[in-house]
């Protein structure tokens, strides 16, 4: 079974990098563009019995730092 | 005295910190992330500057799982002093020893430069060599130095006098300007600036010494 965590910096935290790609995007022309915010996308395999309660401590524990960041988990049959 | 460098696979300025501290009267250890204890007896533990396990996840997040580390939360925990220098500093807020997170500088550029450094507070074994106020020229060398902290935990930090330095001239972002901060107990302190890095007069600058030289003054069995 599979797992997909999603990692993205918290509302009110400023994203330097997404703000600028935001920019970058402007300056092509893309200007319906009003806000970029960047994360991550980290796959999991996991072994037959593998819980959601699992991989909330992975995140909590060390995929996510939660002073900054909030995460998601999808987990995939 | 006796002081602990941590080595890291990735770290860099061990060598310079375990010369400060040497230089400052410590018999120093350096010490391999894979043990699993300090050295019997240690006053103080350093954590060095460098790229740790390459910065993979976020500066600092793998190392800071570390058997050493381990050991080292619990002589914090007892009470033992310590210190992390900009990828130590990061390490240390991983492991939640000091609150908030290095974030990205707001300029998105790595930035290798001396900066003016405000001495927040002289309370602290490790800022009681200056005075409040003073602003010294201790070197920055980062990408991942742009404080974070929400807002409650700055008050805290304030109103706690835990603010260690400022920047003089932010040069990264760093929310209220901080470069450094202690532990509850004051016994812990994290900086993005490298002091070891101003501690002889070949480095341009000898700034950082009177740190080395009060943690000696305090450390020193009586």
């Amino acid at each position: 079974m599979k797992a997909r965590v999603h990692v993205m910096l918290k509302n009110g935290v400023l994203d330097p990098q997404g703000e600028a790609v935001r920019h970058a995007l402007g300056a092509m022309g893309f200007d319906k563009v009003e806000g970029v915010r960047q994360g991550k996308v980290i796959d999991l395999e996991l072994a037959e019995g593998a819980s959601e309660a699992d991989v909330t401590a992975m995140c909590e524990k060390l995929l996510a730092n939660t002073v900054i960041e909030s995460y998601s988990i999808e987990m995939q049959g | 005295m006796k002081a602990a460098v941590i080595v890291f696979p990735g770290s860099n300025c061990d060598r310079d910190l375990a010369v400060a501290f040497e230089r400052a009267g410590f018999d120093v250890s350096m010490v391999w992330h894979k043990d699993s204890d300090l050295p019997e007896g240690v006053d103080i533990v350093g954590v060095p500057g460098g790229f740790s396990y390459g910065d993979y996840l976020r500066c600092g997040a793998i190392a800071a799982q570390s058997p050493i580390v381990k050991a080292v939360q619990a002589h914090t925990a007892r009470g033992g002093y310590a210190m992390g220098i900009c990828n130590g500093f990061q390490i240390l807020t991983e492991t939640g020893i000091l609150p908030g997170a290095l974030l990205r500088n707001a300029g998105l550029k790595y930035i290798c430069k001396t900066v003016g450094l405000q001495i927040a507070t002289s309370d602290s074994a490790f800022t009681e060599g200056y005075n409040a106020g003073d602003v010294i020229g201790i070197p920055i060398a980062h990408h991942d130095g742009n404080y974070f902290a929400d807002e409650e935990t700055v008050a805290m930090l304030h109103d706690q006098d835990r603010v260690a330095f400022t920047y003089a001239d932010n040069p990264n972002g760093s929310i209220a300007d901080i470069a450094g901060v202690l532990s509850e107990n004051r016994r812990v302190l994290g900086m993005m600036p490298h002091p070891e890095r101003a501690a002889d007069a070949g480095h341009g600058g000898t700034d950082g010494v009177a740190l080395f030289r009060a943690l000696a003054g305090v450390l020193t069995p009586a």
